[in-house]
């Protein structure tokens, strides 16, 4: 499934003295199979462009759309925004947004705040039965269970009548992430996976998220704020400013621009810090902006300049 | 969950805004008593009167104000059914089995159900144009006097302050709890009775975590600033009266007066 989005807009609580403008014409295309990256400074859109996507936010209607810019005369029409997920077109009311949302899922920021059932195995079922049209028997939910468990690093024989309330932190975000999967969603959507984890515990989510991209999900595309985190995982990145799209790059041409990303406020990769300080001292080193790729790289620099110093 | 507005702060720098938290205290005490002195329409039409220009000089829309009604209307339904059916009175203009309508039951009912919507309206005003912190402030300031008789008055005002706080927090947490559940194909928005009781539990439960976690943390975050009390403490902000407070002042105490006035010499329909 592609995801098209175009001219999107959204402000909330309009037209009142809270009103917030959170995004502002957005225009982005995700390809089936990417493993895509949407970074910003915190307040830049990113959640509320990412909840558009499985219709927990709705666009408004073509004809309100018309009808909002009607009142300023003289200007052309804005064109009308876009959403389609696959098949699905997000713009249209008739929609089946139950149907989308199983083909779309979404794990929100600290997921684990979402568990409530008395045992991992019935907060994990929660999605598979909410989902499926017929009545599943036991065995078909433990089967689907033990294999969303499984997938997410967890013993389902160990963890099924346990409390989901007396695991540790990490394992409690592998539940809450196994009880969006367990519905096997093509396109899988994580806001900050990784925060408030240790580093270990970041590599390791990390790690999963490839591990489902391989083998569970087509499409993964995860919120971030660590550059390091996109530097090393994703296919491409968009970078999102004060609700609009600023770059749509795979990270190696985006890292390069380290001046303009300071600009906007974010943080570069490390890597991305050592290439521009080289540059600086007339070293160029054209990487892809990966620790390992970085390394080998000032190696084979400083191999083929033995005058020079190349300290990695 | 955004159409509960009762104690929702709303930002405007109008007169009303600016009065001592006090004075508004005090203002909505008297009107509250003004509202059940007055017992004809001419007084309650003197409250009303009173009431919209505040609402205006408030500059807080209309609409907005009016839905704190919601909150009170099976309450506000349930009563007048109730007068209208049950109090005798000379003019009969129905009647069936025990339930009979008179002309003395529709005034009652009618004045009643008024004193009702006055008294929520003019108490949602309170908290439509005053933060929770001044608030709060201006209770802590009118209690001081029952510390004498040892009642734990700073405590109590800082219990308020932090349950009118959350009240905005927890339901944005509703908010989220609900947008992740609907991620998982929860169906919140349709079904019966016994569906919408089954659904609760999902939101309920992360809920109530939610608030313990929170309700932990904050005690930890207070205890690691060394809150011990009001012991030696003093305030950032400084409670003055000034010639609106005043002005306030006499606005109340007209209206009292004018009621009482009016119960006296036009009396009671009946
Ligand atoms: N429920 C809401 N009600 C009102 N305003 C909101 C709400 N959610 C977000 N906003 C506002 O919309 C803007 C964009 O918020 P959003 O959550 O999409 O940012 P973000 O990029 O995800 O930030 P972060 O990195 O901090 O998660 C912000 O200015 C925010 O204050
Ligand atoms: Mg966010």
């Amino acid at each position: 499934m592609r995801i098209v989005a175009e001219h999107l807009s959204y402000t909330y609580n309009e037209k009142s003295p809270f009103e917030t403008a959170a995004l502002h014409d957005v225009t982005l295309t995700i390809e089936e199979g990417e493993f895509f990256g949407i970074i910003g400074h915190t307040g830049s859109g990113k959640s509320t462009f990412v909840q558009h996507l499985n219709g927990l936010i709705r666009l408004p209607a073509s004809l309100k759309h018309a009808k909002k810019h009607k009142a300023k005369k003289g200007q052309p029409l804005p064109p009308a925004p876009v959403l389609k997920v696959g098949e699905f077109d997000l713009s249209d009311k008739k929609t089946d947004f139950r149907a989308l949302r199983r083909h779309v899922g979404m794990v929100f920021q600290y997921p684990e705040y979402q568990l409530f059932a008395e045992t991992v195995r019935d907060d994990v079922a929660f999605g598979l039965k909410n989902f499926s049209e017929k009545k599943l028997t036991e065995e078909e939910i433990d089967s689907a269970v033990c294999a969303a468990l499984e997938v997410v690093g967890l013993d389902f024989d160990e963890l099924k009548e346990q409390s989901p309330f007396e695991l540790s932190g990490g394992q409690k975000r592998r539940v809450a992430i196994a009880g969006v999967i367990v519905s096997r969603p093509e396109i899988l959507i994580l806001d900050e996976p990784a925060a408030g984890l240790d580093p270990l515990g970041k590599k390791e989510i990390l790690e999963l998220l490839h591990r489902l991209h391989r083998e569970w999900c087509k499409t993964v595309v995860i919120v971030s704020h660590d550059m390091d985190e996109i530097s090393e995982n994703c296919t491409r990145a968009a970078v999102f400013s004060e609700g609009s799209v600023k770059y749509v790059l795979p990270p190696k041409e985006l890292f390069r621009r380290t001046e303009e990303l300071t600009a906007l406020g974010l943080d570069v990769p490390l890597t991305a810090k050592l290439c521009a300080a080289l540059r600086a001292r007339g070293i160029d080193v054209d990487c892809d902006f990966t620790t390992e790729d970085f390394a080998d790289k000032v190696l084979a620099y400083a191999a083929s300049h033995p005058k020079k110093e190349g300290d990695a | 969950m955004k159409d509960v507005t009762f104690g929702q702060y709303y930002p405007r720098d109008s007169f009303v805004h600016r009065l001592d938290p006090r004075m508004k205290f005090l203002f909505l005490i008297a009107y509250i008593v003004a509202i059940f002195l007055a017992t004809n329409f001419y007084g309650l039409a003197v409250c009303t009167a009173v009431l919209i220009a505040i609402i205006a000089l408030a500059r807080v829309p209309f609409g907005k104000v009016l839905r704190s009604i919601r909150g009170i209307l099976v309450l506000l339904i349930f009563t007048a059914l109730l007068n209208i059916l049950f109090v005798d009175g000379e003019t009969v203009y129905a009647q069936w089995w025990i339930f009979v309508i008179t002309r003395e039951g529709l005034l009652f009912a009618g004045l009643l159900s008024l004193r009702l919507v006055l008294l929520v309206l003019c108490s949602s005003m309170l908290t439509f144009t005053t933060t929770p912190v001044a608030l709060t402030d201006g209770v802590e300031s009118l209690l001081t006097p029952l510390k004498w008789i040892k009642l734990p008055v700073h405590a109590l005002a800082l219990v308020m302050s932090i349950a009118l706080r959350m009240i905005p927090v927890l339901m944005d947490e509703v908010d989220r709890i609900k947008n992740a559940q609907r991620a998982r194909g929860a169906d919140l928005d349709r079904g019966g009775l016994m569906h919408k009781i089954r659904t609760t539990i999902p939101i309920l439960v992360p809920l109530v975590l939610s608030a313990l976690r929170r309700a932990d943390e904050l005690g930890d975050a207070m205890d690691a600033r060394c809150y011990m009390g009001d012991k030696h403490r003093t305030k950032y902000k400084k409670l003055h009266f000034t010639w609106r407070d005043l002005l306030a002042f006499l606005v109340g105490a007209v209206l009292i007066t004018g009621v009482v006035l009016l119960r006296i010499y036009l009396p009671a329909p009946f």
